[in-house]
């Protein structure tokens, strides 16, 4: 192994010499500094996130969250008429119970982003375990992975998703993410098997078994750095995916438990009518944050994804 | 190619018997039943249970399932509390609703899709190519729930233009007047559905076209003098809607299913609608049935895409 790793640097020195080849997080900086609209999306995506987590821990969510009957459904700008809160203006107006519509916006995308994170992390833990352990051992494991993975592609993903939220007992933040992640682990799966196969039939792989390296290290130390930027890529892709079906549910009615507001929380007011069409402020700024959210994050992986495969670089 | 199909469609038995034996477990286990929602001072709680004994309610999981399945071999689906109807009744009322509004929104998908996708392929790196991929990274990332609030909110609230729930006036009379009312209350969702539904027909297109205008074949079209629109409209756009074609199957298949996003903000009575309505009166048969029905499709789409696929590329044996 050492004379290998010291020959490997040897070539390495000497391609340094004549012209090294963009690296790692060097590359990822040239892209976005050849695209402008990559960068713009980076920087404004940074200030949101922001702005959304140093905010909302500093407001109190109990004070946005007051019930204040004289305060219903004051415009954007309007002072507050509720002796309580004499002084408050309300930057977005407010809602049908009087809150403050800005207040709920960084509390519901705080909520929304962190279990979109969440959801994000732990799915793909999920399929980078299941994807490398089906691709490494082949074979019968293989293939009753693929038999599950498949099964549960054909489910009526949305449709199963709001029968198990309206069954489960004790609903709560948590057990909404677990629902999630049950249904969306399989597609990275699939992607990351699929990977992960190219790489496993590489002469290294190969090579390192003959010699003898326990699987366990071939796995983490040999297979996965192999695919670490696809799956730095899909991460944030599926980032943006897992924000637009939490937020979906949510709109819907079968996401988040109330008292956890979420950017879809304050979407669904769209459902009445009137408020769809007369009282715009309340739910037409959280629909505007989802939009640019996953715009965005989904710009930026895809100029992440294009430092990730050298063919489709631009700079 | 027959044997093959045969041989899926036996496969698909097990696979479907999963699915309702878990979809039953889920919706025994929901909180609540049909009756639930009845029960008013007057009911004597002694007759309420009795009610729920006559229909079946109390009886073990296994009986109900196996009775179930025994009634559903023979074309009885359970009936729909909700209804008082049965359930196969109930779903079909909704499943015309439900086509009228994929079919148009197929059409209209293929109609943005198909030009945009050749264009984008054949000019590549034009202005035309670089907007249409803007286009494309879009439809790819917007949820659909939030365009078609801001379509329904635009277009049907602000502009007039377009009525912005229902799918048909109560003032239609004559059955010209509900045609054309119906259609009218289709064009904005399905309009909706297009723009989004256009990403995977676009992307395929255009990157086979880019990569098919440098292969051998178009090379030796074009040596022997054939006429470069003929070049794409014979050789190269046959060989790039392949991709597409695989995902055929799928696009029959979502004729039936519809979506539940778009009919619930246009508050339109398909499929979708009926099943929130379902779940949120706990009508249990409706809701088993629709998610086994949905379920199923899924397995008909998988089938119908290989099945379509071998069927038009003779190089792809699937077995």
């Amino acid at each position: 192994m050492a004379t290998n790793k010291d020959a490997e640097a040897a070539v390495l020195s000497e391609d340094k010499a004549t012209s090294a080849p963009p690296m790692g997080f060097k590359v990822i900086v040239r892209e976005f500094m050849r695209d402008k609209l990559a960068l713009f999306s980076l920087i404004l995506l940074i200030a949101i996130l922001g702005t959304v987590f140093i905010w909302s821990f500093i407001i109190d969510q109990d004070v946005v969250q007051t019930v204040s009957l004289w305060d219903s459904y004051l415009p954007p700008m309007a002072m507050s008429e509720d002796p309580m809160f004499e002084g408050t203006r309300y930057i977005l107006g407010t809602d049908s119970a009087g809150r403050d519509i800005f207040g709920l916006l960084l509390i519901g995308a705080r909520n929304s982003l962190l279990l979109g994170w969440t959801v994000t992390v732990v799915t793909s833990a999920i399929g980078i375990v299941v994807g490398i352990l089906a691709a490494y051992y082949a074979g019968l494991v293989d293939n009753i992975v693929m038999r599950i993975i498949d099964f549960i592609t054909i489910l009526p993903q949305l449709m199963i998703i709001i029968i198990f939220v309206t069954i489960v007992p004790n609903y709560n933040v948590a057990t909404f993410a677990g629902i999630l992640i049950l249904f969306n682990w399989h597609g990275q799966a699939r992607f990351i098997r699929g990977r992960a196969l190219t790489v496993g039939r590489l002469d290294f792989i190969s090579a390192s078994k003959t010699m003898g390296t326990p699987s366990i290290v071939i796995m983490l130390r040999e297979m996965m750095p192999n695919i670490s930027s696809l799956i730095i890529v899909n991460l944030t892709l599926n980032f943006a995916g897992s924000i637009g079906l939490e937020t979906g549910l949510s709109y819907l009615g079968f996401g988040l438990p109330t008292g956890t507001p979420s950017l879809g929380t304050l979407v669904s007011y769209a459902t009445n009518p009137d408020i769809l069409e007369n009282k715009a402020w309340v739910w037409l700024p959280a629909s505007t944050l989802i939009l640019v959210l996953v715009l965005c994050i989904n710009y930026v992986g895809r100029a992440l994804q294009r430092a990730a495969d050298a063919k489709q670089r631009l700079g | 190619m027959w044997k093959t199909i045969i041989r899926r469609v036996l496969l698909m038995i097990p696979q479907i018997l999963i699915l309702s034996i878990l979809i039953f477990i889920l919706a025994d286990f929901m909180p609540g039943d049909p009756f639930t929602g009845l029960v008013d001072p007057n009911l004597d709680p002694a007759q309420l249970d009795a009610m729920r004994e006559a229909y079946g309610l109390n009886d073990p999981l296994p009986v109900k399932y196996v009775r179930w399945m025994k009634n559903a071999l023979q074309g009885d689906f359970g009936r729909s509390f909700n209804y008082q109807q049965p359930v196969t009744a109930v779903i079909a009322g909704r499943m015309g609703n439900t086509i009228r509004l994929s079919l148009l929104s197929i059409i209209l998908t293929y109609l943005i899709g198909l030009p945009l996708g050749i264009l984008a392929g054949r000019y590549n790196e034009s202005i035309l190519d670089k907007t249409v991929l803007v286009y494309n990274f879009v439809s790819f990332a917007v949820p659909i729930f939030v365009l078609a609030l801001l379509m329904v909110w635009v277009f049907g609230y602000n502009l007039n233009w377009f009525p912005a729930r229902g799918s048909i006036s109560v003032n239609a009379v004559t059955q010209w007047d509900k045609w054309m009312s119906q259609l009218y209350h289709l064009l904005l969702p399905s309009i909706t559905t297009a723009i989004l539904g256009t990403t995977s027909i676009i992307q395929y297109l255009r990157s086979e076209i880019i990569d098919a205008k440098v292969s051998d074949y178009v090379k030796t079209a074009r040596s022997k003098g054939v006429p470069i629109q003929k070049v794409y409209t014979k050789h190269i756009f046959r060989n790039a809607s392949l991709p597409i074609a695989s995902g055929f199957g799928f696009t029959i298949v979502s004729l039936f299913t519809g979506s539940i996003f778009i009919e619930k903000i246009f508050t339109y009575r398909g499929m979708g609608y009926l099943f929130l309505q379902s779940i949120n009166t706990r009508d249990y048969s409706v809701i088993f049935v629709l998610a086994l029905f949905y379920g199923f499709l899924g397995l008909i789409g998988t089938l119908l895409s290989d099945v379509i696929l071998m069927a038009v590329d003779p190089r792809i044996r699937i077995d």
